[in-house]
């Protein structure tokens, strides 16, 4: 089931032509979450939305090879309601060529998603795919594999540094252990973890050209896309929270309760 | 009736401990019959291991060159290949299981749970969700296959005192792929306990104000026998590398003791501990985050209480 032989790249004056990049509309990171009273999602009326911090890093990475001469387009993909062209506008800003967002009002799981990010790869012939390792809102943490996997194309996830020669990528990952180093063939599929790059900030001048850009909506059924049986949020409770403890005041009396408790 | 396989995770020597926690939930499951799967190039040490942990019913071993590293893309295919008996299949969420089991979920054309915090029924779990603000329940169809990870953190390992059998598995004549091929693993390890399974741990933070300043904090974790961590601040200013990281972005952990030094305590740093039963806060500034989740807190300056600490636990 895995392909392993890489479609011809030759032909064209990069290896690496187009880079489809994923941008999901999330909470903000500084919010904090609220459940709702009747358990059935998290609160977010009127809360401040953002492009998903990873795939942030996911966009600039995609960027910078571009900007080095290693790839010829930069495509941002964002499946969602029609408030996600917000984020995609910023992505445009950033230096996205083109946006594309499939829309569906109904949430979608990763399978779904990586069924539709693959629709577009066979449509528009992409060579490298960059997601976040996570979205910051259901932390699922499986798009990329899944893609990778219904591609049949090297994964290489939870990346801090890649470096692209012709139609091979050397790429850190930041496991358990330390850092693994592994080496893939294109096309592939990357998902970044923190420290792969500082994204840039979006310049005034930028946001305005980049309503010039192209942005093409699709309608998620017009994929005709299998999704996969369905994984149902049943309902949402806030965590337990940890009551504060005592305050001692010198080292001593710390010993004191430790030791008491038999942890020192 | 249930039946789950656990993917062993190992270094190619020793079996890791995340897969005593795995098989931990799969047991949890009501009246489970539980397997261990070992994919490995040579799994005999990894196999004896793993067939004395409680709870489980035999320990099938696949064995091929090509399966000395962990990669996905080679592994995910072989356990599709033996997938059609089981009516689970589980990993842990460390990076090794969330990099292979959506691979598996995929190719099995499911979607998969991730982080399995508690089992509610054979096809209804709980996991966190925004950082742990939200706890969800989730529901999986009773009628296909079901793949997820399991939130370590919270779970603690079965016992040792099984003598399950152990299988080779017949080797599967699935194609494996070469298109990823694994250079090596840099890592900075030490004699001290891992992070993931130590019963203490010491953490310290960007307050430490330097790579050598760290130096306190591995003389009280040697002193308690503890492993060590460090806040994302800590990490990203330098004084240590990621794999210490403690928190949403690197390793949640739930240790016995945990002593926060000279962390502030970010969200992002508290969802990573708050499974840890006994939480210490050093810190200067009284008004720190850290002091609302600390069971013991001390407002000092770390620079002289953390000697005097050491000094005191003789």
């Amino acid at each position: 089931m895995d392909n392993n032989d890489p479609l011809p790249l030759g032909a064209r004056s990069n290896e690496v032509e187009k880079i489809l990049v994923g941008l999901k509309r999330v909470v903000d990171y500084n919010v904090r979450v609220r459940v709702k009273s009747d358990g059935s999602d998290v609160e977010t009326d009127g809360v401040k939305m953002s492009i998903n911090p990873f795939d942030e890093i996911a966009l600039e990475e995609a960027l910078r090879i571009k900007e080095r001469g290693d790839a010829s387009e930069v495509i941002v993909i964002s499946v969602g309601t029609v408030d996600a062209q917000q984020q995609l506008r910023t992505g445009l800003a950033m230096g996205a060529d083109h946006a594309i967002l499939v829309e569906s009002d109904s949430s979608v799981d990763p399978l779904g998603l990586a069924q539709t990010f693959k629709s577009i790869i066979d449509r528009d012939g992409i060579d490298l795919v960059i997601l976040g390792k996570q979205a910051i809102d259901d932390d699922n943490s499986q798009t990329a594999q899944m893609l990778s996997a219904i591609w049949g194309r090297p994964q290489a996830t939870f990346a801090s540094k890649l470096d692209i020669a012709g139609n091979k990528a050397t790429v850190t990952r930041e496991v358990d252990a330390g850092l693994e180093v592994i080496e893939i063939d294109l096309p592939a599929v990357i998902s970044t973890d923190l420290r792969m790059n500082e994204p840039r900030y979006v310049k005034l001048p930028d946001i305005m050209k980049a309503r010039k850009k192209p942005l093409e909506l699709i309608a998620m059924a017009d994929l005709g896309i299998d999704q996969g049986p369905e994984i149902k949020s049943v309902m949402f409770e806030p965590p337990l929270e940890r009551e504060r403890g005592v305050m001692v005041n010198d080292v001593a009396s710390l010993v004191a309760v430790l030791k008491e408790k038999g942890l020192a | 009736m249930s039946k789950v396989l656990v993917i062993a995770e190992h270094d190619g020597v020793m079996l890791n401990p995340s897969t005593a926690k795995t098989v931990a939930c799969a047991a949890s499951i009501n009246g489970a019959i539980v397997d261990i799967a070992v994919f490995a190039a040579t799994a005999g040490p990894i196999a004896s291991e793993a067939a004395k942990l409680a709870s489980i019913a035999r320990v099938v071993t696949y064995e091929r060159s090509e399966n000395k590293h962990a990669l996905a893309a080679v592994i995910a295919p072989q356990i599709v290949a033996v997938a059609g008996e089981y009516t689970h299949i589980f990993g842990p969420s460390t990076t090794f299981g969330k990099d292979l089991m959506p691979r598996v979920a995929a190719l099995l054309g499911v979607n998969q749970i991730s982080d399995i915090m508690s089992v509610e029924s054979s096809h209804i779990f709980k996991r966190p969700v925004y950082a742990g603000s939200a706890i969800a329940t989730v529901e999986a169809p009773m009628d296909t296959i079901l793949v997820a990870t399991v939130r370590i953190a919270s779970y603690s390992a079965v016992t040792s005192n099984n003598s399950a059998l152990i299988e080779s598995g017949s080797p599967s004549v699935v194609d494996i792929p070469t298109h990823t091929r694994f250079i090596e693993v840099k890592s900075g390890a030490t004699d001290r306990p891992d992070l993931q399974t130590a019963t203490k741990v010491v953490s310290g933070g960007r307050a430490l104000a330097s790579a050598e300043n760290f130096d306190i904090i591995y003389k009280l974790a040697d002193k308690l026998g503890a492993g060590v961590g460090a806040s994302r601040a800590a990490v990203d200013a330098g004084y240590v590398p990621n794999e210490m990281q403690v928190g949403q972005t690197g390793k949640i952990i739930a240790p016995d003791l945990y002593m926060a030094i000279g962390i502030s305590g970010a969200i992002q740093h508290l969802t990573g501990i708050k499974d840890a039963g006994t939480i210490v806060a050093i810190n200067k500034d009284e008004e720190a985050p850290i002091f609302e989740v600390a069971d013991i807190g001390l407002v000092a300056d770390l620079f002289t209480a953390i000697p005097e600490l050491t000094e005191a636990l003789d």
